[in-house]
């Protein structure tokens, strides 16, 4: 059995850290005052930047090329992510049907650009991020084996993302002011917060969280973009419900959903998981999160504010 | 008098919208070094230059026309319906499993195909409206939720019970007898895609607006959307109406489903969310929940999904421009805000005022010319 955890271990963290880190953007967003339905389409985004990006710098520096493609994603996804935050921010516009043109605004035209970039619609790299193993902390038994073995350094990023944000966000003026635009903008407003500022800043920092995840997404796991983001996007919103918009409780919902993900994805080869069937595995997110809404109905965490354009005239 | 200012508004403010997706569209053309005149010429032309083509582009609308319908019905009853994609695939679903399991007679196998395929889309969106009704549960959230159950459950129902005989991806093909193809319909208009379902969709946009505009049902509906707490004030079930309508809109897009899985296409493939169902707000918003601007808005989609592909083949344009059109116009409609406010501003200017005024900066601007 515990041979068993050993093998998927690795895949369940590689498939929680690219849900983690978008969920996190949407944490931002959502904080702030900002529903983000656009997460799928962010996402997307990052995967064709961060492909595109590494096929092209690939053959002239092999070291450095996954990081660049990174960094692309990230800042393209904080750009595409300003058209968001001009609809709903600047202009109140209605914040779902914003990120549902996010959403397929990405879908058509990174399909576009790699139809035209690559012929076939596909953007693929050779060599994705290399695990590695990290010295004395390896050691350690079993925690060792399950968490310092065959890691990728995007882990350990997003881990330390996770953690300067929920300090930002929880310990900081800065992230008082934001969660006091989703919560109750008017009052924030009065105390001299500028709120369009705040959800301008938090809806591009989502943007980049969410690029950077699909990018990672790339380098870890799937190795090409191929013109879908087949429902991360999604899956880390539900994370971002189920862990009732907290840093610690979308760290645990992303972990719940990647094992489950990753258990319904090689339960084929593996006999004492094949009898599980996988539908129940590959629904149980987005049942547990409509389970969690009921649940929490009567005292939801949810931002008070979020999905209303901030009206400064109205009181 | 007000409704025709209304729907006025409403008219210009989808063709901005709809200018603005053109717009965006020609841009991406440009930027990737084609000609736009051309790329909408052929766009155009590929949607209606043959009665085939003509055919395939009412094809193609069916399932937008249900999707459309659906999202629409939500919203007139103030609920956001972005579930229409998985509907479709539960409709599709139903439709499929009756159509490979029984050899009963086309005219009873069809009733039973758009029976099931209703009932399968309504009770798949009355879950979330129960959610909403009952714990107050957001329907947006939940529409997402039960999207991607639904995707999942297609992705292993259909190989486990209908596996086509080649691809592990795709359900068995239908028989004739469960096709809405029709071959006196096909051969009209010269073997195209279209089938029943366009007369299906026809008779449900005439059901939707009697219901909405006719009936104390559709009255209620929309009382519930204009103001919760009035309706309630006034007597009306609003629980009740918040799980009907989204009951409605599902069943809708249930049936659209059908038109397009047991119509368009043959089969079932697995792993994809129908874009149509996303597609649907496009049409929804388009048409200004209203449900002849539905029809019309689906027709115009309609005609840019069919002609992607010949102006692909004719340019080096590839055929995403018109998803990125479609949306672009989502992207605009939702900001309308924006135009509204300025189309307010421009209504309080009287024409003769403008026209005085602008004669006034003519007169200004010859004589700073003579001086």
């Amino acid at each position: 059995m515990i041979d068993l955890v050993y093998q998927i271990f690795p895949y369940a963290i590689a498939f929680t850290i690219p849900l983690l880190i978008t969920s996190l953007g949407g944490l931002y967003s959502e904080r702030s005052g900002v529903v983000n339905i656009g997460l799928e389409g962010l996402m997307l985004m990052g995967m064709f930047v961060g492909a595109y990006t590494i096929s092209q710098v690939e053959s002239a520096s092999p070291g450095m090329a996954v990081w660049y493609g990174l960094l692309a994603a990230t800042v393209f996804g904080a750009l595409f992510a300003v058209l968001h935050a001009f609809a709903c921010v600047t202009l109140n516009a209605d914040q779902v049907i914003s990120g549902i043109a996010i959403n397929m605004i990405a879908s058509a035209v990174t399909v576009y650009l790699a139809r035209f970039f690559t012929g076939s619609g596909n953007v693929q790299i050779i060599r994705g991020m290399s695990r590695l193993t990290i010295p004395v902390l390896s050691d350690i038994p079993v925690l060792g084996r399950l968490f310092f073995t065959h890691t990728y350094a995007t882990t350990w990023l997003v881990l330390l993302i996770l953690a300067v944000s929920t300090f930002v966000l929880f310990k900081t003026r800065f992230g008082l002011r934001l969660r006091a635009c989703g919560e109750h903008p008017h009052a924030a407003d009065s105390a001299g917060v500028n709120v369009y500022l705040m959800r301008y800043l938090a809806v591009i920092i989502s943007g980049g969280c969410a690029g950077l995840g699909g990018a990672i997404f790339i380098v870890t796991l799937s190795g090409e973009y191929n013109g879908t983001a087949a429902g991360l996007g999604f899956l880390a919103l539900a994370a971002l419900i189920f862990g009732q918009w907290k840093p610690w409780g979308i760290l645990a919902a992303t972990f719940f959903f990647g094992f489950a993900s990753t258990i319904a994805n090689v339960s084929q080869v593996i006999p004492v998981l094949a009898q599980i069937p996988g539908i129940y595995l590959k629904a149980f997110p987005y049942v547990v999160t409509l389970i969690a809404l009921v649940l929490s109905s009567k005292s939801s965490q949810a931002p008070k504010a979020a999905g209303e354009p901030y009206d400064k005239g109205k009181r | 008098m007000k409704t025709k200012v209304r729907v006025r508004k409403d008219f210009f403010m989808s063709l901005f919208a709809v200018i603005l997706g053109l717009v965006a569209g020609a841009g991406l053309m440009i930027a990737t070094g084609n000609n736009p005149f051309e790329g909408f010429y052929y766009l155009l032309r590929g949607g209606v230059m043959n009665i085939e083509r003509i055919g395939n582009t009412l094809a193609t609308a069916t399932p937008l026309i249900f999707a459309g319908l659906s999202v629409a019905f939500a919203f007139r009853t103030g609920l956001f319906n972005i579930g229409g994609a998985g509907q479709m695939l539960i409709g599709g679903l139903c439709a499929t499993a009756i159509g490979l399991t029984f050899a009963w007679p086309k005219p009873l196998l069809l009733t039973a195909i758009i029976l099931a395929s209703l009932l399968g889309g309504a009770l798949w969106a009355a879950l979330p409206g129960f959610l909403k009704a009952r714990f107050n549960v957001h329907e947006v959230v939940a529409t997402i939720m039960m999207n991607w159950i639904a995707y999942w459950t297609v992705f292993y129902i259909v190989p486990w019970y209908f596996k086509g005989p080649f691809l592990e991806t795709e359900s068995q093909r239908i028989p004739e007898a469960a096709s809405l193809k029709v071959p006196w319909l096909t051969s009209l208009f010269s073997g195209s895609y279209i089938n029943l379902g366009i007369v299906l969709a026809v008779i449900f946009v005439l059901i939707s607006a009697f219901i909405l505009e006719r009936t104390t049902l559709g009255y209620e509906l929309k009382a519930v959307g204009y103001n919760r707490d009035a309706a309630r004030a006034a007597g009306i079930n609003v629980n009740r109406n918040i799980m009907l309508s989204m009951a409605i809109a599902g069943a809708l897009a249930g049936l659209g489903g059908a038109t397009f899985y047991v119509g368009f296409a043959s089969n079932m493939q697995i792993g994809v969310l129908p874009a149509q169902g996303f597609d649907g707000i496009a049409v929804a918003l388009l048409g200004a929940n209203s449900p002849w601007g539905v029809f019309a808005a689906a027709l115009f989609f309609g005609l840019l999904h069919t002609g992607k592909g010949f102006m692909n083949a004719m340019t080096a344009i590839p055929p995403e421009i018109a998803d990125t059109i479609i949306a672009t116009i989502i992207y605009f409609a939702a900001t309308s805000v924006l135009i509204e406010r300025n189309w307010d501003k421009l209504k309080k200017i009287k024409p003769k005022a403008l026209f005085r005024k602008g004669k006034v900066e003519k007169l200004e601007a010859e004589a700073g010319g003579e001086k």
